[in-house]
């Protein structure tokens, strides 16, 4: 008989600490399946970094390393670098990723490391109970900005666009996970990603818009409105770098 | 057959002596007075096999050899005094997460900036912690160019065996000294530890973390690592005693302070006075053993000398524990010591006695 349904083979068995409505959970499943389609498992390291998803490691059947703050593509570039036949990819929030591990992300992806970095851009640091990040949105009110983001705080600003104008990137998009068209969209792209990172293309990276319901204040279904709406006018979803069609493109020529 | 003798500067000694200890990742970042280091690797490594990486800060570095560590490789990076204040946030995350490593901190003049000169003055930062949590790790202290090779292996043998970081800790002087040397042959390492990442390929998967939520948990973690400090302090303590038989005054002092204080023990000897040189090899673990059995046997001062305001000097009055007086002498900011001065220090201590 067919199996029509079920966990993937590398997504463990255990209930996960995130909150009700969250969309790490579905993130992490597209991750699964892929190592799972792509038949990855046995040869994968993935590094957690801090926030939410520190605890990712509990979450995949594959090998796991836990990454200082912000430091995931350091610490990614340490272990492909040392074996370069794994497949090794960073899990990390916009706080991770777009504030204290500015400098590790921007020089990972301009030196090309054959990594991936998956960013789940929720605009609000979660694990420490819904501070301002790089990416909230001008007005919106959290822990550290009660009258709401102003000028003072600066604007968000776009990871994505930002790391696809560097030299190493192979393959650069931005996503979201809040219908369920879009969750196909962002398998589409980490698998596109993830493909790059394998045929050692360069630097691969998916910024995934989601959302944050217990920080936000909303309801799960008002939560991704608020992404259907207000992050994506914000932070467009599209492909900012694709060198995978070219390289196929040379190897067909 | 003789091992064969060139003239190596220290730093570049101390890079081929972690290449023939199995080393093939160095990850590091410019700063004064060890960018020899990491430009000897850069051109060696690609001789060997190995990897050269010029990281984009020590932050970067230190997490590199993070991950490199992971997967059970030998790896290494160096730096200076303000670059190693930044590589105490990868030792914490990798004592915590039993991953060993050698980190080396050629020391120069602080605090701040400070300035490139010969320094001893992160004593406490290697030794009492520098990063945060509960945590030790081996500190070793060469002397001299062959002593440093020497070192060097012994560091990546503790590494692997304690599974910890090792600290190697020189100044600037060490660094650019030049001096003959040998190196053992190149060893071959075995990388497949049974914790090191390589992919879960027909086994479990493996995790590497210094998280735990739970307190009762992580108070368990603690034990382990605190039961793997207590063995390393009492296996791994290393000095050397020189001329302190029949001493009546002890100078104590490390690295370039001590090598500078051996002409002036020489010179005092010749002077007839009773003097020897305690030289800490270990910082930590601190070999306080030797200096409490010379002060019982009769060792009636200890003079302490640091190229800092004196730090060590609390570990050396801990060992004393009265049973002498303890003096200090220590120059700063760069500065170092002549035989002159230490031999002025001893006469006027002894002649104080007479």
């Amino acid at each position: 008989m067919k199996r029509i349904a079920g966990m993937p083979e590398s997504m463990s068995a255990v209930v996960t600490h995130y909150c009700p409505g969250c969309s790490h959970g579905v993130l992490h499943r597209i991750i699964a399946e892929l190592i799972d389609e792509l038949d990855l498992r046995g040869r994968t390291v993935g590094v957690a970094s801090v926030g939410c998803s520190v605890l990712a490691y509990n979450y995949f059947e594959t090998d796991f390393v836990q990454a200082p703050h912000g430091r995931a593509p350091a610490v990614a570039t340490g272990v492909k670098r040392a074996r370069p036949n794994l497949f090794v990819f960073t899990y990390q929030g916009d706080g991770d990723m777009a504030a204290i591990g500015t400098a590790e992300i921007i020089h990972a992806a301009a030196r090309g490391e054959r990594i991936t970095a998956i960013m789940y851009n929720n605009s609000i640091y979660g694990m420490t109970g819904g501070q301002m990040s790089p990416t909230t949105l001008m007005g919106a009110v959290t822990a550290t900005t009660p009258y709401g983001r102003s000028e003072e705080n600066g604007r968000p600003y776009r990871m994505a666009e930002l790391l696809a104008q560097m030299p190493g990137t192979a393959y650069v998009a931005r996503t979201h996970v809040a219908d369920v068209a879009n969750i196909v969209k962002t398998k589409q792209a980490v698998r596109k990603a993830f493909e790059a990172q394998i045929r050692g293309l360069g630097f691969s990276m998916v910024e995934v818009l989601g959302n944050c319901p217990t920080n936000w204040g909303m309801t799960p279904a008002e939560s991704n409105r608020y992404v259907l709406t207000e992050m994506l006018s914000y932070f467009p979803v599209g492909e900012f770098k694709d060198v995978t069609k070219e390289a196929l493109a040379g190897v067909h020529a | 057959m003789e091992p064969m003798m060139t003239m190596m500067k220290g730093n570049e000694a101390l890079g081929e002596a972690a290449i023939r200890a199995g080393c093939r990742f160095f990850f590091g970042y410019p700063i004064t007075p060890q960018s020899e280091l990491p430009a000897y690797m850069a051109r060696r490594m690609p001789e060997v096999g190995g990897t050269f990486l010029q990281a984009e800060s020590e932050l970067a570095a230190v997490n590199m050899l993070l991950g490199a560590a992971a997967t059970g490789v030998r790896a290494m990076t160096s730096s200076s005094s303000p670059g190693y204040s930044l590589k105490q946030e990868g030792i914490s995350y990798m004592i915590g997460s039993q991953l060993p490593c050698v980190v080396v901190n050629i020391m120069r003049g602080g605090p701040g900036l400070g300035n490139i000169q010969p320094s001893q003055s992160d004593y406490f930062q290697i030794v009492k912690g520098g990063g945060h949590g509960d945590y030790r790790m081996i500190a070793l202290a060469p002397a001299a160019v062959q002593e440093l090779v020497d070192l060097t292996i012994l560091a990546f043998d503790l590494a692997d065996f304690y599974r910890n970081p090792v600290a190697l800790v020189g100044d600037g002087l060490l660094g650019q000294t030049m001096e003959p040397v040998s190196f053992p042959p190149v060893k071959t390492t075995d990388d497949d530890k049974d914790w090191a990442l390589t992919g879960a390929h027909n086994r479990p998967k493996r995790v590497i973390t210094s998280l735990e939520l739970n307190p009762e948990n992580l108070e368990a973690h603690n034990r382990v690592l605190q039961a793997k400090f207590a063995a390393m302090e009492e296996r791994e303590a290393r000095w050397e005693e020189y001329r302190c038989e029949d001493a009546e005054l002890v100078v104590v002092a490390y690295g370039t302070s001590a090598r500078i204080a051996r002409a002036a023990v020489d010179a005092a000897r010749n002077m007839g006075l009773r003097v020897g040189l305690y030289r800490p090899i270990t910082l930590w673990p601190f070999p306080g053993e030797g200096l409490t059995r010379l002060a019982e046997q009769g060792v009636r001062r200890f003079l302490d000398v640091e190229m800092s305001s004196g730090q060590m000097v609390e570990d050396v009055k801990l060992a004393v524990l009265g049973r002498a007086r303890v003096d200090f002498y220590g120059r700063l900011g760069g500065m170092v010591p002549t035989p002159r001065e230490i031999l002025g220090q001893i006469q006027e201590l002894m002649g104080g006695e007479a």
